[in-house]
């Protein structure tokens, strides 16, 4: 073809235009009776099939719902587990008049008229040819009830579902969650499909969590179905072919909790409100998790009443909030190990020397006065004694000289202020105060200054510092294994429930902290072992009868704060306005197997509200039937079994010297200090 | 009809009748209306059952067809040189109306059809089911055909460019219908075979990667496609349950407003997208064939009224217009029946809803403009 001289050639145009419609119109009929055809195929010679399916006896998919894995402690104890129930559900297609039918069920005393409007909107979302529960577990009596009236209710009907037991009751309720039925949220989170004849879903905890591994699979099958939607077996020549698919049950979560531990510190917290968090400092694996008052999960699986909620919603006690988690407190004293630990590694204090403790301290050119909390002085004091004694003085003059700045930037390596990563979320960062944390939190410009009292405060865990339970048990973890920092979890691994293979997930070390030398991790655990021995401040409460080594922190966060010039007095103050206890602990010393922290709102002193709820707990964990120290388990003991796939060592060899041997790899690796 | 015999004295004179004067006054082409009007006549029918008796829909459904005939009307009015002098501003509008679209679809976070007027909502997609055509039309009514490989790389952006932006919104089917209606244009035009084969190999190269870019529910339903029975509770349930339909229909029907499936409400959208198998359970085979074969007549005079045309412009458009028409009902009877995956493509002048019912009749508006406008020669 030559370029450029192409001119239009009009004929040739029509010519080529009318050529190409002639073509389409042959695609068009040919189209057009492949379609035919198509409808010749179904509406003729599978006719019978299909007009099998549709009239008469119909057929429609059932969905089997999955079975919802098992979840276990540590010891292979059942913590969650399924149970079959009746329960009511109603199909939205097949109801005639869905106002008249729930009114009836309320008449019948099936359905209470409180929840009639949430049920409504429930069914309303749900597509019209799901079955969609409108009550869980129904007594054998509601059963018999509606059997004899079940006539009046086309669209209803009562069937055999799995619900979730669990046999602890309010045991590790807030390490667990709980399931309830699906609500209009979660179908927006949810796909539609995956869910159709399941009734239950996690909210909270590991069940929430791991919702996708619990959950498994729906299988369904087609059941053939009269005019008024209920299933019918076939008579007569033609059968369908029926199809069934069965579904794959949900994955059992193997879970780090330790239900001997675990029940022991449910116990010792008993009625009062409060956290413990009891940790591995080896892997983070969770030994315990305990808030309370908890409440009853079995209550959300067989469905509360609006009223039931209301109550527990609004109790003042606030049992629905999980305080380890999400309860943010001073950390007092606890975080006198650490402002020790940055002292040693500014070079601000000299572990041996002693500083004379008159029981006050004063700002150079200041006259407000900063007391020490217990009131009365310790005299000469060296490092040692400052941890063991809580000498508040002490750290008063350590922080003034180590600054803010410093003290906020040592301390956030150890978790304060940011959230640890646990695997079942939902927890609070606390604050970790620092300048800039102080300048964009406030409104005000004066308020946005930093002053040096608040460092003087900040030095005994008091003023703007917030932390959770989880947050000081992690901490403590860290101080046990010497910097180590592993990312807490509640679930280790995963078993296939038809074969029961058993697939481990390796710890996750998030951060480690090797520049601080192994001497300042020594005099800091030293002195944390004082705390139980002679004159520390909870020799008297958890220190007594100790077959093994326990280094330990007392503290006590204030709730009320007292005049400079006054004296706080337990007695005087009402229940409610008293301090917080905490105790923080890990065990055995030298070679630390668990960690833990407690907090006693309005407990009082460290020493006496929390202290002793820890030593249980490290007995409980540590020793035998006979009181004797357990047998350390081996290297990896809670990874339980070899980890073939791990490429890096899970666990380092705890004797390794930090910064030698066993490096993690180097995106891990803090800096720390100059 | 057209003609009649006037018999004045000796002599015998054959003159249009008086419908046929108005409808050539009007610029109307009567067959085509007769055609469009059996094919409208019987979705209302159709409708009146899939809707549960409702006779507000069908009013409903009645008022949009009458909106639809008005613009067919008055785009028949409109000369085809003004129509082809427009046929750039309007592409421009359409594509700067869709950005608007996709943006404040961007900050809204969500699905985004829609530009709201205040008192009208407006889809600019639909106005681009006609923009795109006119506008490929426009592009080679005075170049040399077949359109040279640099014509083809500017026409191919054309298209490409507000298709892309339909299916961001995110709207495939309309992006894809948009896509058809130009491409048959270039067709038209006398496409080199081997081209179109090179072609349809590309796009099978670019199916394979649009794959990564498709929104989730888009793949389900491809994938669905190829296998719907392995998830009859999701996906697969339409087509299941719209086959069940049809096949239960049988070659003469349960009747009108007599398919359980229908009635019953176990098919899905029966009054939208899948009214098709609506017609089939109640009407049977012999009620589909005959509303295929009205949409034939209906094809086949639209392609004869553009053969008739008379410059390039006026062939391209109303050609790919005609066949245009086709693609709708293919794909949807197609998808209905289970030959395609369900892409959501109304059937045309019979699915309840949307304004597609007017932009279709408005094409044939322009259709009829082409045609009744061109130049008698000799008559």
């Amino acid at each position: 073809m030559v370029r450029g001289v192409r001119i239009k050639d009009h004929w040739s145009e029509q010519r080529i235009f009318d050529q190409r419609v002639l073509i389409a119109g042959v695609f068009i009929v040919a189209l057009t009776l492949v379609l035919i055809g198509r409808l010749f195929l179904l509406q003729v010679i599978r006719h019978d099939y299909y007009s099998e399916l549709s009239q008469g006896n119909r057929v429609r998919i059932e969905p089997i719902p999955a079975a919802r894995g098992l979840i276990l402690d540590r010891n292979g104890e059942v913590l969650a587990a399924n149970q079959p129930a009746y329960q009511l559900e109603l199909v939205p297609e097949e109801v005639p008049d869905l106002d008249a039918t729930l009114s009836g069920l309320v008449n019948l005393g099936l359905l209470d008229p409180d929840d009639l409007d949430n049920l409504r909107r429930t069914i309303k979302s749900r597509r019209a040819f799901d079955s969609v529960p409108i009550r869980l577990r129904l007594s054998e009596e509601d059963v018999a009830k509606f059997a004899v009236r079940r006539f009046e209710f086309p669209g209803v009907d009562i069937k055999t579902r799995q619900t979730r037991w669990y046999p602890n009751k309010e045991i590790a309720v807030h390490a667990l969650g709980y399931v309830a039925a699906i609500s209009e949220q979660d179908l927006d989170r949810i796909d539609r499909a995956a869910y159709a004849g399941t009734t239950l879903i996690g909210k909270l905890g590991v069940e929430s969590a791991y919702e996708k591994e619990l959950h498994g699979t729906n299988g369904f099958r087609e059941v053939l179905v009269n005019a008024k939607g209920r299933s019918v077996q076939r008579q007569g020549a033609f059968v369908p072919k029926l199809r069934v698919q069965a579904p794959v049950p949900g994955t059992d979560l193997l879970t780090t909790l330790d239900m001997p531990t675990q029940r022991v510190a449910e116990e010792a917290l008993g009625d009062r409100r409060g956290a413990v968090v009891a940790i591995d400092p080896n892997t983070g694996d969770i030994i315990a998790l305990v808030s309370r008052p908890g409440f009853d999960p079995n209550l959300f699986g067989r469905g509360l009443t609006r009223a039931e909620f209301k109550a527990l919603n609004e109790d003042v006690d606030l049992p629905l909030i999980n305080r380890a988690l999400r309860g943010t407190y001073p950390p007092g004293s606890t975080v006198k190990p650490v402002m020790a630990l940055a002292g040693l590694a500014y070079n601000e204090v000299d572990p041996h020397a002693h500083r004379f403790c008159a029981g006050i301290f004063r700002l150079p050119g200041s006259s407000r006065p900063f007391r020490e909390g217990r009131g009365g002085r310790h005299g000469p004091t060296d490092l040692w004694n400052a941890i063991a004694r809580s000498c508040d003085v002490y750290f008063y003059d350590l922080a003034n000289r180590l600054g803010v700045d410093r003290i906020a930037e040592f301390l956030a390596p150890f978790g304060f202020g940011s959230v640890t990563g646990i695997d079942i979320g939902g927890e609070k960062p606390g604050i970790l105060p620092s300048r800039e944390w102080k300048r964009k939190s406030f409104k005000r410009p004066e308020d946005q200054v930093w002053f040096p009292g608040e460092t003087v405060s900040f030095g005994i865990g008091q003023g703007y510092m917030l932390v959770t339970p989880l947050q000081l048990a992690h901490y403590t973890a860290i101080l046990a294994s010497r910097g180590k920092s592993y990312k807490p979890r509640l679930v280790n691994g995963f078993r296939d429930p038809t074969t029961g293979q058993i697939r481990h997930i390796p710890p996750v070390q998030s951060a480690y902290l090797k520049n601080i030398p192994e001497e300042h991790w020594q005099i800091v655990t030293e002195g944390m072992m004082g705390t139980l021995k002679g004159r520390g401040t909870a020799a008297a409460t958890a220190g007594r009868n100790m077959t093994y080594t326990i280094a330990g922190k007392t503290g006590t966060a204030q709730v009320f704060t007292v005049d400079a010039n006054e004296r706080y007095d337990e007695k005087t103050i009402s229940e409610r306005l008293r301090d917080h206890s905490w105790f923080i602990a890990f065990a055995p010393a030298e070679a630390p197997r668990i960690a833990v922290a407690t907090i006693v709102e309005n407990g009082g002193f460290g020493s006496t509200g929390a202290a002793p709820i820890v030593r249980k707990v490290l007995d409980a964990y540590l020793l035998d039937a006979e009181g004797k120290l357990k047998a350390p388990l081996p290297a990896q003991d809670t990874s339980r079994g070899p980890q073939s796939r791990g490429a890096r060592p899970a666990t380092p060899p705890r004797t390794v010297i930090p910064g030698g041997g066993s490096a993690p790899p180097p995106d891990l690796e803090l800096e720390e200090g100059e | 009809m057209i003609y009649e015999e006037v018999t004045s004295g000796s002599r015998t004179r054959r003159t249009l009748t008086g419908t046929a004067r108005m409808l050539l006054a009007l610029k109307l082409d009567g067959p085509l209306l007769i055609g469009l009007s059996l094919v409208a006549l019987y979705g209302l029918i159709v409708l009146y059952s899939a809707s549960g008796q409702s006779l507000s829909m069908v009013g409903r459904a009645a008022i949009r067809l009458v909106m639809g005939g008005v613009a067919m009307l008055v785009l028949a009015q409109v000369n085809p040189n003004f129509l082809r002098r427009t046929s750039p501003w309007l592409y421009a509008l359409g594509c700067v109306l869709l950005l608007i679209v996709d943006l404040t679809g961007y900050i809204g976070k969500g699905a985004q059809r829609w530009l709201d007027l205040g008192i009208v909502r407006f889809q600019p997609s639909e106005l681009m089911k006609l923009a795109v055509p006119m506008m490929c039309a426009w592009y080679l009514h005075e170049r040399p055909l077949p359109p040279s490989p640099l014509s083809l790389a500017v026409l191919t952006t054309l298209i490409f460019v507000p298709v892309a932006m339909v299916v961001a919104q995110p709207d495939l089917g309309t992006g894809m219908l948009i896509a058809i209606g130009g491409m048959l244009v270039i067709v038209l035009a006398g496409l080199q075979v081997r081209i179109i084969m090179a072609l349809l190999g590309l796009a099978a190269i670019g199916a394979w990667i649009g794959w990564h870019f498709l929104h989730e529910y888009q793949r389900k339903r491809v994938l669905m496609f190829l296998d719907p029975q392995s998830d009859p509770l999701g996906a697969g349930y339409h087509t299941i349950q719209s086959q069940i339909a049809i096949g239960s229909g049988g070659p003469f029907g349960k009747g009108w407003m007599n398919g359980s499936q229908a009635q019953l409400e176990f098919l899905p959208e029966r009054s939208t997208d899948f009214i098709f198998a609506v017609a089939g359970e109640e009407f049977g085979m012999l009620g589909l064939v005959i509303l295929l074969l009205l949409y034939l007549f209906v094809v086949g005079r639209a392609l004869y009224l553009a053969m008739q045309t008379q410059d390039t412009f006026a062939r391209l458009l109303a050609g790919s217009l005609a066949l245009t028409f086709f693609v709708y009902v293919f794909i949807n009877a197609g998808m209905v029946s289970g030959l395609l995956p369900v892409v959501g493509v109304p059937l045309p002048l019979v699915s309840y809803g949307g304004t597609s019912m007017v932009t279709l009749l408005a094409g044939f508006g322009i259709l009829m403009s082409l045609y009744s406008h061109r130049k008698l020669i000799g008559s």
